[in-house]
């Protein structure tokens, strides 16, 4: 009798937590359906190839090339932005540096905190510094914005992997008489090159999808951008604008951008993943 | 060859020091994001008292009357609602996913969740709008209760997704770290996996679990774009999960920028965004803290 009550109990919650599963999952594919469902219709060749043409937003004719191209630069600045600050930081925090100190303590929390602050927050504080500086919304500012944003993401992601690095590697280098920068630069960065590009793809494909941080500081355009000083427009933000609108014809474009997004976002993070894999196999262990 | 040598010191201290500069700064920016909102919020912090500020409703910006309580209490009840769908449901999955899922469902779903993680926030609030608003305004019907589908319940249920792969991922590495030996003992009694699972495993990895949830309580508070999509935005104090609620996040996003005719409109906002940033920085105190004597657990 006992031993059939926790017999039973044990059956419950398996069933439950594979429902729980399911959910979860199944949310996941929700949003994947309804995204390609929906999309899929609104997509032709124009639609990617065009910038938006006169009426456009009353529904007459044009595409979301102003936003395609905009988000590429937008994340493709921020990105080499962050990736020159995040480098350096990653490596500064190893043993070989700063190593177990306190400082080292005080420095992780930082980025911790750092990782978490809204991403609105970061729009707004790059607003204030943009009015600071007399820059108006435009493409600087929205690199500025979006490299601040990936800059916790990429460190925590490269210091993950730079972290994995045998001592003992370091130690054979250092033996035979190379300092810290070239053990750092000839033995630890060519055993982690995998890790620091999935890491870079990572923060990228974070940056180009986030639309609170470029709200106020990117602006919004219907022509390609010539300048960094050019306001820009974004995919995440012709998804958010155009939804909004009360016609048809619009709110097709809203969700082809949401496609479009949803395409670059995944293929980014597949990469990643597959790098981060498949070039693990050159690597001294 | 000393000279060569000492061209190789100076280029390693040249280096590192650079490095150390570069450290510096970013661990100085949440401190300089931090003064320079609080710098920007002086104009309205001294001219109103700060429980005014916070408590008081009256959000009347033209007559310069600034309350921010119902933004307040509507960031902390679509958060709560969140997380009130997400726990149950992420715990029994991260244990799932440990304890005992075949292999190839873990190596299947784990990547999937992930994958949920780099999901941008407009597109769930898209989803949100196509799917969701439809299905709560039917459900709202049962209960008699008329609403356009733009309320708590859509937002809860929006953010308790995007909270999904943060909590699981962390909670599903807390509880695999739990040494196996603390299993064995309760299985070797003659317990079930489950009452193992509850009993050991779960006590084990607790701390973690909060800590996981602690972070993506602080990843929803602050989230934007897909909450401001389908909340409603309505400033006033919810009396049920089917009316609309307007946080503190959607608030700036909708209003910051165009607000410069207003006198203090502009520090008002700003003085939302360090509320924010504010609550962010104890939640993440809290599970670091949590998350340092977990690691020490383990390590003795």
């Amino acid at each position: 009798m006992r031993l059939s009550a926790k017999k039973t109990e044990e059956n419950i919650f398996k069933v439950l937590m594979i429902t729980s599963t399911g959910v979860v999952v199944g949310s996941l594919l929700m949003v994947f359906a309804v995204v390609l469902i929906k999309g899929a219709p609104a997509m032709s060749l124009s639609m990617i190839t065009s910038v938006p043409q006169g009426g456009y937003y009353l529904g007459k004719g044009g595409g979301i090339l102003n936003a395609i191209v905009g988000s590429l630069y937008l994340a493709f600045g921020a990105t080499i932005l962050a990736l020159l600050l995040a480098l350096p930081v990653a490596l500064y925090l190893q043993k070989d540096y700063i190593g177990k100190s306190r400082f080292a303590r005080v420095v992780r929390f930082s980025l911790d905190v750092l990782w978490g602050v809204p991403s609105i927050v970061y729009g707004v504080f790059g607003f204030i510094i943009m009015l600071y500086l007399g820059i108006r919304a435009s493409l600087l500012g929205g690199i500025f914005v979006l490299a601040l944003l990936e800059l916790p993401i990429m460190i925590r992601a490269m210091d993950e992997v730079i972290k994995m690095v045998p001592q003992e590697l370091k130690e054979a280098s250092y033996a035979t008489g190379a300092n810290r920068l070239e053990t750092v630069s000839r033995v630890v960065l060519r055993q982690v090159s995998p890790g620091i590009v999935s890491a870079v793809i990572l923060a990228f494909g974070r940056g180009i999808g986030d639309a609170a941080s470029i709200l106020f500081t990117a602006g919004y355009t219907d022509r390609l951008p010539h300048s960094l000083l050019d306001p820009v427009a974004s995919l995440p933000l012709a998804v958010f604008f155009q939804i909004s609108t009360p016609f048809p014809e619009v709110q097709q474009r809203a969700y082809a951008s949401a496609l479009v997004l949803l395409i670059i976002v995944l293929a980014l993070s597949i990469l990643s993943r597959t790098i981060a894999k498949r070039y693990t196999k050159y690597i001294i262990r | 060859m000393s000279k060569q040598i000492n061209f190789r010191r100076l280029k390693d201290l040249v280096t590192s020091r650079l490095m150390l500069g570069a450290t510096i700064f970013a661990s100085l920016l949440v401190v300089l994001i931090a003064v320079g909102l609080f710098q920007k919020s002086l104009p309205i912090l001294s001219l109103k008292s700060l429980p005014e500020l916070i408590f008081s409703s009256a959000w009347y910006p033209v007559k310069g009357q600034f309350g921010f309580w119902p933004f307040i209490v509507g960031t902390f009840s679509v958060t709560v609602l969140a997380m009130v769908l997400a726990i149950p449901l992420c715990i029994l999955t991260s244990i799932y996913l440990a304890e005992y899922a075949p292999g190839w469902a873990r190596n299947t779903v784990k990547p999937a969740i992930d994958l949920l993680a780099g999901i941008p926030s407009v597109v769930f609030g898209l989803c949100g709008i196509l799917v969701l608003i439809p299905i709560v305004r039917e459900f709202a019907a049962i209960f008699g209760v008329t609403t356009n589908g733009y309320n708590m319940l859509t937002g809860g249920i929006v953010l308790a997704i995007m909270v999904f792969p943060v909590i699981i991922s962390i909670s599903e590495e807390v509880i695999r770290n739990v040494p196996h030996g603390m299993r064995e003992v309760p299985l070797a009694l003659g317990s079930t996996k489950w009452q193992a699972t509850k009993l050991v495993v779960m006590r084990g990895a607790l701390p973690g679990i909060i800590a996981a949830v602690i972070l993506g309580f602080s990843r929803a508070f602050g989230e934007t774009m897909a909450v401001l999509m389908v909340v409603g935005n309505v400033a006033k104090i919810p009396s049920s999960i089917f009316d609309p609620v307007y946080p503190l996040a959607p608030l700036i996003a909708n209003n910051y920028g165009e607000m410069m005719s207003i006198p203090l409109y502009d520090s008002a906002l700003l003085f939302a965004a360090l509320i924010l940033l504010f609550i962010v920085f104890l939640f993440n105190i809290g599970a670091s803290y949590i998350m340092v004597k977990v690691q020490n657990n383990y390590a003795t």
